[in-house]
């Protein structure tokens, strides 16, 4: 019983740094695994539709004609279920938090048009999963 | 015998971190009923099943209020894995454990905090959001996120812990536990803090029952109800548990249990720490809930029991979600505990059930 409890913590709180930081001008370190924000890397984005299906806010628009995909952060929750479920996957949670912003606006991606070398490789990927395709039949059929 | 007057309470008021509204009726600075009222901040988040489906809804979940974020999303998780059927891998269940005594630990020490700001203890208050801070600092390293973490889905956990990461949570706990000592020997033994605590708000064991009081606000007046002996999940596997009570059944009785709670949630982790097997975090979910399945499942949040209902249709999305929270069980008692007590001690008891009017309403 008694009172002063507390003496010893808080004589020792007049000799220690703040626990507080002067933010914005001081800022904390943030660890590796933090749910700053949303990133897509839309080069390799097949713009399948997953993330914008799966994202329980709404946040996320995949638009496959205009080959865009589009965040609004301000509807983000950070929930990483996008992330999750990509399969590509080309979907990274990056550390740093949003900055305010004056207006509410979308941040929208376009995906880049395939050069002719690319096309190319994907045209020719196409065929040999043809004939691939055609010479399984044939093999199956010779088989019956 | 003076004149009955109605004080109104709140919803704002500098004690109360949520809007909860009290018509005080008042007769010589003393309370002779208190009418509580609720009804402030509802958002029909139950209702809202309907338009997410199971798997979206624990991130809706888990928004129902802040400081009890990792017990809803694991209440809803577990109680839509026992309406599929669906076994979570051990690992996973450790972990969940070890997050939701995190989170007790998180809670209880904002609510001391808050309790010492009402008895007017400015520096203790700030001790404790201090030492509270570093458990939030070890949620942001275990999963991303400070209050909100989105680490429980069905079927498991988002993300595994490697062995350093729990190695620094039992690290930084010990470091809490040298310090937190120092802070419960202010509120348990700080004569200023008895004088504003030691037989206010009296509720006796029979009373708590009959009012089906939960959580410390009912095991500070020796009612034996933690959902945590039921041995639900990774809690089986704890060597020891016996419940905190009190038989003091006043308001620094309900400081003591809470603040013990702190230490065996502590010990708790550490035992789960040693004990956590290897092996998957994540089982993935097949299929949809049964049309007409049903499920319940409790839990011990923070503030007390939590009950959940889920009942599925067949399709991914769930029929009814329902919840009942630990502050609506004990509004019932706060009314009580008021009953007849000095007018300057309503804040303390008011802020003794650690009222969560965000679950409360949803």
């Amino acid at each position: 019983m008694g009172s002063f409890k507390l003496g010893k913590m808080t004589l020792k709180s007049l000799f220690t740094k703040p626990s507080t930081v002067l933010y914005p001008f001081e800022e904390k370190p943030q660890p590796a695994g933090i749910k700053g924000h949303i990133e897509n890397d839309i080069t390799a984005c097949t713009l399948c539709g997953t993330c914008s299906r799966v994202c329980p806010a709404g946040a996320l628009i995949v638009d496959r004609k205009a080959g865009t995909w589009s965040i609004d952060h301000f509807r983000c929750v950070q929930c990483k279920s996008c992330v999750l479920n990509c399969p590509v996957p080309c979907l990274t949670m990056a550390p740093g938090y949003q900055k305010p912003a004056r207006e509410i606006s979308r941040e929208t991606l376009q995906k880049p048009a395939p050069s002719p070398e690319e096309l190319a490789a994907k045209e020719a990927a196409k065929k040999a999963k043809i004939e691939a395709a055609m010479k399984a039949k044939a093999a199956r059929e010779a088989a019956k | 015998m003076g004149k009955a007057t109605i004080i109104p309470f709140g919803p704002q008021h500098p004690v109360l971190p949520e809007p909860l509204h009290l018509d005080l009726v008042v007769e010589d600075e003393k309370v002779i009923e208190a009418v509580p009222q609720i009804g402030f901040i509802h958002r029909g988040l139950e209702k809202l099943t309907e338009t997410r489906d199971y798997n979206q809804f624990i991130y809706i979940a888990e928004r129902i209020c802040g400081i009890c974020a990792v017990g809803h999303s694991l209440g809803y998780a577990e109680t839509v894995e026992g309406l599929m059927g669906l076994e979570v891998p051990k690992r996973a269940s450790y972990l969940r454990v070890i997050l939701h005594e995190m989170s007790r630990i998180h809670s209880h020490m904002l609510w001391m905090g808050l309790a010492a700001d009402a008895f007017g203890f400015e520096s203790l208050f700030m001790h404790c959001w201090r030492l509270r801070e570093r458990v939030l600092d070890l949620f942001e390293a275990m999963t991303g996120g400070r209050v909100i973490l989105s680490a429980v889905r069905v079927g498991g956990m988002v993300r595994d812990q490697d062995a350093a990461t729990l190695a620094h949570v039992q690290e930084v706990l010990e470091g809490i536990k040298d310090e937190y000592h120092e802070i419960c020997r202010a509120f348990l033994n700080d004569s200023s803090v008895r004088s504003r605590l030691v037989g206010v708000g009296v509720i006796e064991h029979d009373d708590a029952v009959n009012l089906g009081m939960v959580g410390p606000f009912a095991r500070a007046s020796n009612v034996v109800n933690d959902v945590r002996c039921k041995e639900a999940g990774a809690y089986a596997e704890l060597s020891d548990f016996t419940p905190i009570t009190s038989t003091d059944c006043d308001c620094y009785a309900r400081v003591e249990v809470r603040a013990k709670e702190i230490l065996q949630s502590i010990d708790i982790i550490e035992e789960m720490i040693a004990r956590i097997p290897e092996g998957p975090v994540f089982e993935k979910p097949k299929g949809s809930p049964a049309d007409g399945a049903m499920a319940c499942g409790a839990l011990e949040q923070p503030r007390g029991e939590c009950y959940y209902y889920a009942q599925g249709n067949g399709t991914k999305y769930l029929q009814r979600m329902r919840m009942r929270t630990p502050t609506s069980m004990n509004l019932a008692g706060m009314a009580a505990a008021l009953k007849g007590c000095d007018l300057a001690d309503v804040n303390m008891i008011v802020l003794t059930i650690d009222p969560c009017i965000s679950c409360t309403e949803r």
